[in-house]
C-alpha cells in the first residue's frame, strides 16, 4: 500500500516536470519573439504619433503666422499708401475701415490712430473711442517700439477678448501708430477647430500662461506653463512631450512657439487616444498569446497525462509480473520448506519407531510373564494388565503418528504421481484433526467411493487442501463450526468441496481472495500467499478454483480436478528429498 | 497357535537381527515363551557367525542396521543359507527397500513396529512355506 502511494506520487511529480519542459518550450519562444515585436511596433508606433502631432503643430503655426502676417501687411499696406494727415481724419479713417471690412469681412472690428503721446487721434469702429489715451497700456508701450507689433489677448476698455495689432510710422519727427483690433472669435476659429483623435484639441498660451484662445476648462496653464518652463521647451521652435496631468491623466503634448516666443500654440490629446490603435493590437496580440498559450497548456497536460499514463501502465505490467515471479518464488520456497520438514520429521519418526516397538515388546513380555501361575493370585494382576494395556495401546498410538508423519514426509516433492483423492483427504483431515479441535470445528466428510486415481504431486495437493481446511479453522476460530468435506466424480473430472459454515467473506473481498498478498487475517498471521498458491496449484494441473460465500451462512471452495494422465501434467523440477 | 502343534515337536529355529538390543531381547523373550527356539544377532556380522554355527529355519531381518545396509546382509544369508527364510523389518514407508529385499530372495516384509502376533504369523506362514515348498 505504502509503495502505491510513494508510486502514484512519483507520478505525478513525472507528469509536473514533463508539463512544465513541454510548457516552457512551447510558450517561451512565443511570448519573446511576441514581446519583442510589440516593442518595435509600439516604437514606431509612437514615432509615428509623434510625427503627426508635430506636423500638425508646424501646419498651425503656419497658419496662424500666415494670418498674424496677413493682418499686419494689411495694415501696413494701409498706413503706407495714405499719407498722416488723411488717415488722423476720422472720416477717411472710417473709408478705408469699410473697404477693409468689405475685403475681410469681420476679421477687424476696429482701426485707430494714435499718435506719440497715447492718444487715439482718430477712430473707425463700433466703439466710441476717439480721443482715448492708451499712453499706460503694455500694449502701446510694446508697438512704439517695433515697426510692427502684436498685443496679446486682452480685455480693454470693451471688455471683451481682444489683441491688437499696430505698424508704427513716423510724421514730422514723431511716431504714431496705426492699430487694428482683430477679431477674437475669427482668430479662435483658427485653433478652436482644431481636434486631433477623440481627446485632441489645440490653444494657445502666452508666456504668462494666459490663453491667448478661447479658455478651456481641461487645461491649467500655469502648470503646464511652469513644465515648458522647466522642460526649456520656450527656446525651441518645437518640441513634444508627454506629462501627466493633476488628474492623473497621461497627456501628450506637441508645442509650437509664434510670435517669437511670446506666444505658445499647444496640441494635446489624451495618451490612451493618441495611442488608442496600438493599445487595440497590444489587447489583441495579448488576448493570442494568451490563448495560445493556454492551448499549449491544455495541450501538455493532455499529451503529458497519456504519456505518464501509459508510463504507469508498463510499471504496473513490470509489477504484476515481478510479483508473479515473487510468488513463483515464494511457492518454490514453501515446498522446499515443507521438503525440509519432511525429512526431519522422518528422522525423527525413524528414531522414535525403534523405543517405541521396544515399549510395546516390553509391556507384550510383561504380560507374557503375568499369565504364569505365580502372578495368577496377585491381588494387583488386574491393575497391572490395565495399565500394560494402556501401554499398549499408547505405544501404538506413537506408531500412528510416527506412521503418518513419515507418509508426509515421503510426499515433500512436487513430483507428478498417481493419487487417490479421498485417500489424501483422509490423511489431511488426521493431520489437522489437532487445530480443528482445539478451533471447536468438527470436520465431516461426503466422499465418493471409487473415485479414479489423478495425476498430480501429492505434496501440492496436499497444500491446496491444506490451505482450505486451515483457513476454513481460522475462519470459524471464534464460533466453531462443521467444515464439509466432498469429493465427487463430475463428468470426466473430479470435484472437491471444502465448505464451511463460517462468516463468510464480504463480497468486496470474494474477488481478491486469489491475489497475491491479500490477507484479511491481522497483520505476521498470514501471507496472504496461501489462496494464491492453492490457485497456481489447481491451475497447473488444468483444473480449477471458485469460492462461493454467503454472508453469516459460510464459505464453498469448489476445486476440480481434471482426470488427466501423467504426460498431461507439466513437471516441475522441484525434488522433495 | 492351535495351528502350530505339530511344529511342538520340532521348535522352530528363529534367527532374530537387529541393532537395537533391547528390541532383539523383548522379542526373543516373547518368543521363546511360545516356543520358538530364538538366537539373537545385533549385527550382520553376529548373524553370520551364529548361522556358521547352528542351522536356522527362519530369519527376522532388520534392514536399517548401522554397520551394513540390510539388503547387503540378507544376500550374504541367502548366499550362507539358501534354504533360510527371510523376513524383513522395514520403517514406515520404505516399500522400494522391501521390495529389492523380495526380489533377492526375502520371503516377504512387516512394517516396523508391527503386532507380535502378526509377526508370529507370518514367521509361521514363511515355515510352513518352506516346509511344502
Amino acid at each position: 500500500m505504502e509503495e502505491k502511494k510513494s508510486s502514484s506520487r512519483d507520478y505525478r511529480s513525472l507528469l509536473k516536470k514533463v508539463v512544465f519542459v513541454i510548457i516552457i518550450t512551447a510558450i517561451t519562444p512565443t511570448v519573446v519573439v511576441s514581446m519583442f515585436i510589440l516593442n518595435e511596433f509600439r516604437a514606431s508606433y509612437q514615432a509615428k504619433v509623434y510625427d503627426h502631432m508635430e506636423l500638425l503643430a508646424r501646419k498651425h503655426k503656419k497658419n496662424i503666422d500666415m494670418f498674424l502676417s496677413e493682418k499686419l501687411m494689411d495694415i501696413g499696406w494701409l498706413a503706407r499708401s495714405n499719407r498722416f494727415e488723411e488717415l488722423s481724419n476720422s472720416v477717411f479713417l472710417n473709408q478705408k475701415f469699410v473697404e477693409l471690412q468689405r475685403a475681410f469681412e469681420r476679421t477687424f472690428v476696429d482701426i485707430g490712430v494714435v499718435d506719440h503721446e497715447g492718444r487715439q487721434i482718430a477712430y473707425a469702429g463700433p466703439y466710441d473711442l476717439f480721443g482715448v489715451k492708451y499712453s499706460d497700456t503694455d500694449w502701446f508701450k510694446g508697438a512704439m517700439t517695433k515697426p510692427y507689433f502684436i498685443s496679446d489677448v486682452f480685455k480693454g476698455l470693451r471688455g471683451a477678448p481682444h489683441f491688437i495689432i499696430t505698424v508704427r510710422h513716423e510724421h514730422q519727427g514723431k511716431p504714431w501708430i496705426l492699430r487694428a483690433t482683430i477679431d477674437f472669435g475669427e482668430f479662435n476659429n483658427l485653433v478652436e477647430y482644431l481636434r486631433i483623435g477623440k481627446s485632441g484639441f489645440a490653444f494657445i498660451l502666452n508666456k504668462n500662461g494666459d490663453f491667448q484662445t478661447e479658455p478651456t476648462s481641461d487645461v491649467n496653464p500655469d502648470e503646464l506653463v511652469k513644465v515648458l518652463k522647466g522642460d526649456n521647451a520656450l527656446n525651441r521652435p518645437s518640441s513634444i512631450f508627454r506629462h501627466k496631468n493633476q488628474e492623473g491623466k497621461e497627456v501628450l503634448y506637441a508645442i509650437t512657439t509664434l510670435k517669437n516666443g511670446e506666444w505658445i500654440m499647444v496640441l494635446q490629446q489624451d495618451v490612451d487616444d493618441a495611442f488608442a490603435e496600438l493599445n487595440n493590437a497590444q489587447k489583441i496580440a495579448l488576448l493570442i498569446i494568451l490563448i495560445g498559450s493556454l492551448g499549449s497548456i491544455a495541450t501538455a497536460f493532455i499529451v503529458s497525462n497519456q504519456l505518464i499514463k501509459r508510463i504507469s501502465m508498463a510499471d504496473e505490467e513490470k509489477h504484476t509480473a515481478d510479483k508473479e515471479k515473487e510468488i513463483m518464488s515464494q511457492q518454490v520456497i514453501e515446498t522446499g520448506k515443507l521438503a525440509s520438514i519432511g525429512e526431519l520429521a522422518s528422522g525423527i519418526a525413524h528414531e522414535i519407531n525403534n523405543p517405541v516397538a521396544i515399549m510395546i515388546e516390553e509391556a507384550g513380555w510383561i504380560e507374557d510373564l503375568l499369565e504364569e501361575e505365580e502372578f495368577k493370585e496377585g491381588e494387583n494382576l488386574e491393575e497391572f494388565c490395565r495399565a500394560l494395556k494402556q501401554i499398549n495401546t499408547q505405544g501404538k498410538r506413537c506408531k500412528e503418528i510416527t506412521h503418518k508423519l513419515l507418509s508426509f514426509a515421503r510426499k515433500t516433492d512436487s513430483r507428478i504421481a498417481e493419487i487417490s483423492i479421498n485417500a489424501l483427504l483422509e490423511e489431511i483431515i488426521y493431520l489437522s484433526s489437532q487445530r480443528a479441535k482445539y478451533g471447536n470445528t468438527e470436520v465431516r466428510t461426503q466422499l465418493e467411493k471409487n473415485l479414479p486415481p489423478v495425476f498430480a504431486s501429492e505434496t501440492e495437493m496436499q497444500q491446496v487442501f491444506m490451505n482450505l481446511i486451515n483457513n476454513a479453522i481460522d475462519a470459524m476460530e471464534k464460533t466453531g463450526g462443521i467444515i464439509t468435506l466432498t469429493s465427487k466424480r463430475v463428468g470426466d473430472n473430479i470435484l472437491v468441496i471444502v465448505a464451511d459454515n463460517g462468516p463468510g467473506i464480504a463480497d468486496a473481498n470474494l474477488s481478491r481472495i486469489f491475489d497475491p498478498f491479500y490477507t484479511t487475517k491481522p497483520v505476521g498471521k498470514g501471507t496472504g500467499l496461501g489462496l494464491s498458491i492453492c490457485y497456481g496449484i489447481v491451475k497447473k494441473i488444468g483444473g480449477d478454483i471458485q469460492a462461493h460465500s454467503v454472508k453469516g451462512e459460510g464459505t464453498t471452495f469448489e476445486i476440480l480436478i481434471p482426470q488427466n494422465t501423467e504426460a498431461d501434467v507439466p513437471a516441475v523440477g522441484m525434488k522433495g528429498d | 497357535m492351535s495351528k502350530k502343534e505339530d511344529t511342538l515337536s520340532t521348535p522352530l529355529r528363529l534367527l532374530l537381527i537387529d541393532d537395537e538390543v533391547g528390541y532383539v531381547n523383548v522379542l526373543a523373550n516373547r518368543l521363546s515363551k511360545r516356543t520358538f527356539q530364538v538366537g539373537k544377532a545385533n549385527s550382520g556380522a553376529e548373524a553370520f557367525q551364529l548361522l556358521r554355527q547352528k542351522d536356522f529355519d527362519v530369519a527376522v531381518l532388520d534392514l536399517k542396521m548401522e554397520d551394513m545396509d540390510g539388503i547387503e546382509i540378507l544376500k550374504i544369508l541367502k548366499k550362507m543359507a539358501p534354504e533360510l527364510v527371510v523376513i524383513m523389518l522395514t520403517g514406515h514407508g520404505s516399500a522400494e527397500a522391501a521390495r529389492e529385499g523380495i526380489s533377492q530372495g526375502a520371503y516377504d516384509y512387516l512394517t516396523k513396529p508391527c503386532e507380535l502376533t502378526e509377526l508370529i504369523e507370518k514367521i509361521n506362514e514363511a515355515y510352513a512355506q518352506r516346509s511344502t515348498g
